[in-house]
């Protein structure tokens, strides 16, 4: 049952051949078996859980299901504020920290019914690609444990990918979602920025973030997105208009049918710095789009190459004002400095950072005070703003001639654990495919393209859509999906190795 | 504008990494310093290519969206209580966040 | 240590002042600048807080758009431009009484700039140039613990995060020069007359003493008739804690003469920060106020811009109440007073008052006496302004009005002032209370007039032989006897007929 996806549990609850007990229990079963050895989850909440779960069953039962996912379990990434369950954001500066409110999107998840089995795993605060920054230990991908499971959303993944849950949610700032996706074989999506309430997401940049569903089949992502999504007014920066029909857009893409979709495969985002065998899955899986009617064409996106650099400094710079917070007065850690008999608030804030905050959190707080500083504002931030607008306008350049844009999701396949961890920059490079999306504020989607021949681990493609335009994501991810699990005969999840159990 | 060595690479000293925890708070010991200034220059110095990029006329984007006058109204909304908001303090009194003596004088 | 003074005479014969002033008006919205916490005053600590104002991790601020409105109405009664577009940004430092360590502000695009006010010192009527008015949130408030309660050598620190998030309007003014030896009246003046205006804009209680107005005195020398405006501006010190309009005008005075003072011994003037403290009338130094306080400063990336529609701006133009010139003008007509009487009126800050009792039925004459005389030498006496005096309007019209139906006179009316201002209680409380009522009885007062011409036969027969002027001594004794609480035309009427 817990291989199922999202959409055949809510068809099996609705017509009665499971209860959303059942499932939760399953679940949590399954998480007890695994996540020893996986580490997805941070915390588990067996209780709250099962008792959200006998509530759906009692909605059901008097014919008032709150919504299509009613009774559905998911798992929430540890950035988003849960009332009476802890969120660390993967930081130690959090740790134990149970905020008095749930995020909007949460609050909608419970008005919808949704069972939540736990807070997964991320790298600290968002800031990483590998969830190796987390400082409660790395999350293992379920597809070779000695690897990681991207990042900085890898407890979500993982989980999806494991079968420890069937929905989760993750956030994308970076690729957060779209490349844990990629690595782990699981299918994940950056809304239209605004299209998705960040109130109550811890924030890292607060200019890209987005929260998104990580699911197992576009479908899934389509039904989960529509729960979550739209107007907030809480979120000044949330999108004042109806979302458009995803739940249709997936379920029109899912008959595999292209016929004049044009899309673009983006020239900067392919070759060079991508392996051998991403390369290959990417380019077999658009022969396939050919086949089914789509027209493909080269597009050149120019100052892609000065993304990575955009966001390496708008990020961190945001970053850097957002943790000021986390400061031993309020909430969190306090931590008194050694030797210090009546330390001042201001010691027993530094003490406290110092040991809070992991390096690269502190690595990206140290750029973003750097760049800030006094002089610096327009050769930094001011710049990194004018390539924003350069690479919004190579996007609207490129959708003037397609619908879509194609790229792999993500350079490699998952790397080791302890491999990229010495050297920043080549962490920083996983995200160079992904980036964009989030500088221009467009919806991306990455669903799985194939194992790779050399290593035999997941490959992502990714497809960008224009702002607002995020059915078109659901219509071309399904499509591909349906094109892809046709060719392969079953879902790539299928040839997940055995996941170690207890 | 921003400091850079003769062949153009951005360069941050062990001193001005110093300057920079001190500005976010953050005590960063001795093997920190050593190790965290010679990685900053060359994430620095990464970025440093955005300096040429964009020409003077370029306008800077600060949001994907251009939304603008976006009010609430001036009417109340239910507060957190007490208990909920001193829940997370690490220490409290009188119904008030205890913080450790404050140097300086306010703002 | 004791600061050096120079005198202010000879300070301002050596030394030209420049002035800027920075005023913080605590907006009487319901709720707050980004959040719909309440806003009233008063409440148990940490009750008005929400995730947004106490910056809890995944908050975020909503603008609240009566501020909005509220600020635009600031800046058009200060003529000012109203911006098109402008944005909020983050002012980024550290201290514990700020939930994000970042106070959400508004930085090089205000939404109110380049305007000015018009004051009027003795006459002659001084231009104070506005530089900018923008939007802002206050901080929450910290107890110190220890053995002073205040925050050197205090043990520890106790926050309530009530006040964070409460709307503040900035208001700044450009440097105000020229003013000479008036400087330190420039300033009160200046303040007075903002205070009239957001006032009558009804956009806060700007009540000093309580913190909904605040003012921070800017204040620098220049060598006088060093060559015009070519001089720069010298090294400027910033004065906070001034907390009334007389502070305002003590600081000025006080900072005049002490850097004076420090210039002519060849001295030079540290920029910092200074504390007034107006039970000992100095100023002491404070943090050294560095220029290169780095705020780090960028656009503030969970709101977006803020850009009023002009019809938007062009309709609140419509709501502005009465020019305070005109409205003074117009004032002075209707009251009847000389132009040196409104002058007075207008320096002790006393207009609001003196309308409000008007409209509460007094004459302007007796209103200006009031408050004038009265209540302006008892607001001295506690070194106040007369607004912070314990008595209302409606109170002093009661008064006058019992002293025109003759229930009490001019001498017991001083009297009922005491009880008033001593918390007795309404006039009529204080009057019955102490017992101050006139005496009316014919019969009582009879036999006070009959025991006072029998005390002094020699003034009688002068009243009898018809030198009726010398019925003031007997008047004396009979107010004496009925220790001030008869009508003296009545008193003198009888003696007459007495003696008749």
């Amino acid at each position: 049952m817990i291989t199922r996806t999202a959409a055949d549990l809510a068809d099996a609850l609705a017509a009665g051949e499971t209860t959303s007990v059942d499932l939760t229990r399953a679940h949590l079963d399954r998480i007890a078996e695994v996540d020893g050895g996986i580490h997805a989850f941070l915390h588990v909440d067996e209780e709250g859980a099962l008792a959200q779960a006998a509530e759906s069953d009692a909605r059901r039962a008097a014919g008032e299901p709150a919504s299509p996912l009613d009774g559905v379990p998911i798992a929430v990434k540890d950035v988003l504020a849960t009332r009476g369950l802890p969120t660390t954001c993967g930081s130690k500066i959090l740790e134990g920290w149970i905020p008095p409110y749930d995020a909007t999107v949460i609050e909608r998840l419970r008005a919808a019914g949704l069972p939540i089995l736990g807070k997964t795993n991320m790298d600290e605060f968002a800031m990483g690609s590998s969830t190796e920054h987390s400082a409660y230990g790395p999350t293992h991908n379920p597809w070779d444990p000695e690897r990681i499971p991207g990042g900085s959303g890898g407890g979500s993944a993982a989980a999806v990918a494991a079968f420890e849950a069937p929905l989760a949610l993750g956030t994308d700032t970076g690729g957060s979602i779209r490349q844990p996706g990629a690595v782990t074989g699981t299918v994940g999506v950056k809304p239209t920025y605004g299209g998705i309430s960040r109130y109550g997401l811890v924030a890292m940049a607060n200019s890209l973030d987005q929260v998104g569903p990580v699911t197992r089949s576009v479908l899934d992502s389509a039904l989960l997105h529509e729960v979550i999504g739209g107007h907030d007014p809480r979120d000044s920066t949330s999108i004042d208009q109806p979302l458009p029909g995803l739940v249709d857009a997936a379920r029109r893409g899912a008959s595999g049918d292209l016929t004049g979709v044009r899309i673009g495969v983006v020239k900067e985002l392919s070759g060079e710095g991508y392996q051998a065998g991403v390369q290959q899955r990417f380019d077999e899986a658009v022969q396939l789009l050919v086949g089914a009617g789509a027209e493909v064409v080269e597009v050149s996106c120019p100052h892609f190459v000065h993304a990575l650099a955009a966001y390496y400094l708008i990020m961190p710079i945001e970053a850097s004002s957002n943790l000021a917070r986390f400061d031993a007065m309020r909430y969190g850690l306090r931590v008194a400095p050694a030797g210090i008999d009546d330390p001042s608030a201001e010691q027993v804030m530094r003490a406290t950072r110092e040991a809070g905050f992991g390096d690269e959190v502190k690595r990206r707080i140290i750029i973003g005070t750097y760049a800030l500083s006094s002089g610096y504002y327009d050769a930094y931030y001011g710049q990194a703003q004018k390539v924003r607008t350069l690479i919004s306008r190579d996007f609207e350049a490129a959708f003037a001639q397609v619908d879509v844009l194609a790229s792999p999701t993500s350079p490699t396949t998952a790397f080791k654990i302890g491999e990229k961890l010495d050297d920043p920059l080549a962490m920083y490079l996983n995200d160079v495919a992904t980036i964009p999306a989030n500088l221009a504020g467009v919806p991306g989607i990455s669903v799985p393209a194939g194992l790779a021949p050399e290593d035999g681990l997941p490959v992502g493609l990714q497809f960008l859509a224009p702002a607002l335009a995020d059915d078109r994501v659901y219509r071309v991810g399904a499509a591909a999906e349906a094109l892809l699990e046709k060719q392969w005969g079953a879902p790539l999840l299928d040839r997940l190795p055995e996941v170690a159990t207890k | 504008m921003p400091p850079t060595t003769g062949s153009g690479r951005a360069e941050i000293t062990r001193d001005e990494v110093r300057h920079l925890a001190d500005l976010a708070r953050i005590d960063l010991d001795d093997a920190e310093l050593d190790h965290l200034a010679p990685q900053l220059s060359v994430i620095l110095d990464s970025v440093a290519s955005i300096a040429e990029v964009a020409a003077d006329e370029i306008p800077p984007t600060s949001h994907a969206i251009t939304l603008t006058n976006v009010f609430r109204d001036d009417v109340v909304v239910p507060s957190l209580t007490a208990e909920e908001a001193l829940r997370g303090a690490p220490a409290q009194e009188q119904q008030r966040f205890e913080v450790p003596r404050i140097l300086g004088d306010e703002q | 240590m004791t600061d050096t003074l120079m005198s202010l005479e000879d300070a301002l014969a050596a030394f030209d002042p420049a002035m800027g002033l920075e005023v913080h008006v605590e907006l009487n919205t319901a709720t707050k600048m980004f959040c719909g916490c309440p806003t009233e005053f008063g409440a148990e600590p940490n009750t008005q807080t929400c995730p947004t104002c106490l910056g809890l991790p995944g908050s975020m601020p909503v603008v609240n758009g009566k501020a909005v409105e509220s600020a635009i109405r600031i800046g058009l009664a200060l003529n000012c431009e109203i911006a098109e577009w402008c944005r909020f940004a983050r002012k980024n430092y550290f201290y514990p009484d700020m939930p994000k360590n970042f106070q959400t502000s508004q930085y090089d695009e205000p939404i109110c700039f380049e305007g000015w006010l018009d004051v009027e010192v003795d006459g002659e009527t001084y231009r104070v140039g506005i530089e900018r008015a923008h939007m802002e949130e206050d901080t929450g408030k910290s107890l110190h613990v220890g053995t002073s309660g205040r925050i050197q050598g205090a043990d520890y620190s106790l926050v309530d995060y009530n006040r964070a998030g409460i709307p503040l309007i900035e208001i700044v003014t450009k440097p105000i020069t020229g003013t000479r030896e008036k400087a330190p009246a420039v300033a009160r003046a200046y303040v007075a007359a903002l205070r009239d205006i957001l006032l009558a804009l009804g956009v806060s209680d700007v009540r000093m003493e309580q913190g909904s107005l605040r003012c921070d005195v800017n204040l620098s020398l220049s060598p006088r008739d060093s060559g015009t405006l070519d001089t720069p501006l010298g090294t400027r010190t910033e004065t906070k804690n001034v907390n009334s309009l007389r502070s305002v005008e003590r600081a000025a005075t006080y900072e005049i003469q002490r850097q004076a003072a420090l210039l002519a011994e060849g001295g030079s003037i540290l920029q910092e920060t200074r504390h007034w403290h107006e039970d000992t009338g100095v100023t002491t130094s404070g943090r050294e106020k560095s220029d290169a306080e780095d705020y780090r400063y960028f656009p503030e990336p969970d709101l977006v811009p803020v850009a009023p529609a002009r019809e938007w701006v062009e309709e609140l133009r419509t709501t502005l109440p009465e020019d305070p010139r005109e409205k003074r003008a117009r004032l002075q007509a209707e009251w009847g007073f000389t132009d040196l009487e409104m002058r007075d009126v207008v320096a002790a800050g006393a207009v609001p008052h003196i309308e409000e009792t008007i409209a509460a039925g007094t004459s302007a004459q007796a209103a200006r006496k009031w408050w004038l005389s009265e209540l302006a030498r008892r607001a001295n006496e506690q070194a106040v302004d007369i607004g912070e005096l314990p008595i209302t309007p409606a109170q002093v019209a009661r008064i006058q009005a019992l002293v025109d139906d003759g229930s009490i006179n001019d001498k017991l009316a001083r009297q009922v002032f005491d009880g008033v201002l001593a918390g007795e209680g309404e006039p009529d409380e204080v009057i019955a209370a102490r017992g101050l009522a006139i005496v009316s009885d014919e019969g009582a007062l009879g036999e006070a007039v009959d025991r006072a011409i029998e005390a002094n036969p020699d003034v009688a027969d002068k009243i009898r032989d018809g030198k009726v002027a010398a019925a003031g001594a007997l008047i004396g004794a009979v107010m004496k006897d009925m220790r001030g609480q008869a009508d003296a035309g009545r008193v003198r009427e009888l003696i007459l007929e007495k003696l008749a």
